[in-house]
């Protein structure tokens, strides 16, 4: 009887065992956090187009420091890693981010954005060429790559960021298209304000302080002459001699910089007779605001440079 | 029974020669058959298994056999090149995902693969020691590489090139290795891994030099205009990508048109592949697409019909044998007819000293029998892999 009794106490307290057990086990599945597939993008306005279409569904990864030109930085190794290992990256398109010809990334997750109107993108020219061995002459020439100006290919891009969100997560198209149609809205009415400002300036010269405004320029035929200007720097004498020779055959009334110029550069400036106002390209992530929000304050700037009847 | 065995022993023995022929000859009539059995089977288990994780493969049109064991065995035979827009198609067909393959050079023996980092999920090949390639110049080798090279993550292997009167070619690559893989028992564990990209800068495609545009290249500028620049022969090339030279690295034209000896396609279903085949039906198409188990069976077919014809020879050969054998046998009763009747005068009765002359003959069989059991284990163990290589060969 005692040994009946032995047997059933261990039955007992290997069933109690058992089932603590696996109530730890439930409590630990149930503490595990469901990892959002990732998204990551080569600029600033691809990110915005992901974090607008994707919400709460996705990542958005977009490492580059807050300081740097997205187009001309280089990834350290360990953040290329990362775009390893996220399940799109999402490419500019047009040479934009030479990095990525550098590295080594999935073919499959790449989704070149601008693969829609590739034929239409704007060629750099009056490059060098040179040429060594059997090659032949070649030149390094590239691609205008401040693609997003445009309000068309901005759309483009963010259809190209929807369409593979809607194959990475199927099951979230219907989501992911009601927020693009909103995001469409909103580029179309920035389109609209934007060729009503483009009628008031009709063919006034203008000047560009970096030549990454060709796709803006186009867009609204715009009647603009390009520098090699950085914002914050006082540019030297051979650009001011530059800038003079420019203005004996363009007599422009404003110069348009990524951001705020040297405040001597703007007084010098002025003294022309040149007048600067900030349209930032919005290529990295701004420190405030977002892509929106930052192309509405290029808007506002323009609409006091050159105010209708109503302003 | 023991002092039966024992005398048949020592008569085997003391008459070693004759035994060693025909444990000899029987062995090799029971090996032949049952060893070339185990090496047709297993090398056709072995090929096939690689050919069956392979759903399709995009080539140039050419022979579908050489397109099959480079981009699977990685032969040093390659194959008609295609261009890498090839694998954009595949990728923008949205049927498939499209893995490069552009095996065409070498780290002493050992090839280099040039593909994309889908290649190491398709295969499900995995990192034991370090990352995978990041940038270009990065390798990551197999682990027979590792072992055979002596390299670990962050030494360098070098590129071979591609003959050694190419004198005036280009400058043979440093590759840091940047991670091991894991042993998978596949002819992964015998390649170096590169992005694509990388194989290109090989080849001379892409390069990194002097800014001929800088001062410090003035020595080797042979001409200059406005809007030109020739260089001459001492212009620096390098031929190791570093953190300092790695933004110099670039390709000229478009990458389109960039060589590659295969594309892998995975299809996303079954109505997919059937699709993406029906896009290179057409007579005039510069490239086929291949199912490389269809390759595979084809070329193993070839063996097995040889392997019939190797196997009715060794039941032919080892008839004449067995018969050759039997008359050696009763030759030797003849031979001693004298020592037998010394046996029975002396006490022997007949069934012991006909068990004797039994077992001598037992001996001889089993004793072969045992022999060629341990060579078809040695050919189970060692067969493919020789087998397989004398294929690639």
């Amino acid at each position: 009887m005692n040994f009946l009794m032995r047997q059933l106490g261990l039955v007992i307290f290997l069933a109690i065992l058992a089932a603590c057990s696996s109530e730890e086990r439930t409590v630990e599945s149930t503490d595990v956090v469901q990892e959002l597939p990732t998204v990551f993008a080569v600029n600033y306005p691809l990110a915005y187009f992901a974090e607008r279409i994707g919400a709460d569904t996705v990542d958005v990864g977009f490492p580059a420091p807050a300081d740097v030109d997205p187009a001309m930085w280089v990834p350290e190794v360990d953040k290329v890693a990362d775009y390893q290992g996220a399940d799109i990256v999402l490419l500019n398109g047009a040479g934009y981010a030479g990095w990525v010809q550098r590295v080594t990334l999935s073919q499959s997750r790449l989704v070149d954005t601008s693969a829609a109107f590739a034929d239409r993108l704007i060629p750099v020219e009056n490059d060098v060429t040179h040429s060594h061995g059997p090659a032949g002459d070649h030149s390094h020439e590239g691609t205008a790559f401040t693609t997003w100006l445009d309000p068309e290919f901005a759309f483009e891009h963010a259809r190209a960021v929807l369409n593979a969100l809607s194959r990475l997560l199927p099951e979230n198209e219907t989501a992911y298209g009601e927020r693009f149609a909103e995001l469409e809205q909103e580029l179309l009415s920035m389109d609209e304000a934007l060729s009503v400002l483009a009628s008031r300036i009709g063919d006034q010269p203008l000047l560009f302080s970096h030549p990454v405004y060709q796709y803006f320029e186009r867009r609204y035929s715009l009647n603009g002459r390009s520098l090699h200007w950085e914002p914050g720097v006082m540019p030297d004498e051979a650009q001011w001699r530059e800038l003079t020779g420019i203005l004996q055959g363009h007599a422009a009334a404003w110069m348009i910089w990524e951001g705020s110029p040297h405040p001597e550069a703007n007084s010098r400036l002025e003294g022309l007779g040149v007048k600067s106002l900030v349209f930032s390209p919005a290529g990295n992530r701004p420190e405030t605001g977002d892509f929106m929000s930052v192309m509405q304050e290029n808007l506002r700037a323009l609409q006091q440079a050159f105010p209708g009847p109503a302003d | 029974m023991r002092d039966v065995l024992y005398l048949a022993w020592r008569y085997l023995v003391y008459h070693r020669l004759k035994t060693v022929i025909l444990v000899t000859s029987i062995t090799l009539i029971i090996y032949l058959p049952v060893g070339l059995n185990v090496v047709v089977e297993q090398s056709g288990e072995h090929l096939t298994a690689r050919a069956e994780a392979t759903p399709l493969l995009v080539g140039a049109k050419g022979s579908p056999l050489e397109l099959a064991l480079n981009s699977l065995y990685f032969s040093p035979d390659y194959p008609e090149l295609i261009d890498y827009s090839a694998a954009s198609e595949i990728t923008n067909s949205g049927l498939a995902t499209a893995i490069p393959l552009y095996v065409r050079f070498r780290s002493r023996s050992h090839p280099i693969v040039g593909t994309s980092l889908d290649y190491f999920d398709f295969h499900n090949l995995s990192i034991a020691a370090g990352r995978p390639m990041a940038v270009l110049g990065e390798c990551v080798v197999g682990a027979a590489v590792a072992e055979a090279l002596g390299v670990s993550v962050g030494d360098t292997v070098t590129s071979s090139p591609e003959t050694v009167f190419d004198l005036a070619g280009v400058y043979p690559l440093r590759m840091t290795v940047a991670g091991v893989l894991s042993k998978s028992f596949t002819p992964d564990d015998d390649a170096v891994f590169v992005d694509v990209k990388t194989a290109w800068i090989i080849q001379g495609l892409g390069h990194g030099h002097q800014d001929l545009a800088s001062p410090e290249a003035s020595a080797s500028v042979l001409n200059r205009s406005e809007d030109n620049i020739v260089a001459n022969a001492a212009l620096v090339q390098y031929n190791e990508i570093t953190a300092d030279n790695a933004d110099s690295f670039h390709f000229h034209g478009d990458l389109a048109g960039y060589p590659l000896t295969a594309v892998i396609a995975v299809p996303n279903d079954d109505k997919s592949g059937v699709i993406l085949r029906g896009r290179y039906t057409d007579e005039g198409a510069t490239s086929q697409i291949v199912r490389p188990v269809t390759v595979i069976d084809e070329l193993l077919d070839t063996i097995l019909t040889i392997q019939q014809f190797i196997v009715a020879a060794v039941i032919i050969v080892g008839l004449a044998t067995v018969a050759t054998a039997a008359l050696v046998f009763m030759l030797s009763l003849r031979l001693r007819r004298r020592e037998i009747d010394t046996m029975l005068k002396i006490g022997g009765s007949r069934p012991r000293v006909a068990s004797m002359l039994l077992a001598e003959v037992a001996i001889v069989i089993v004793l072969s029998g045992v022999i060629a059991s341990v060579i078809t284990l040695l050919t189970w163990r060692f067969g493919p892999g020789v087998i397989e290589s004398l294929v690639l060969a």
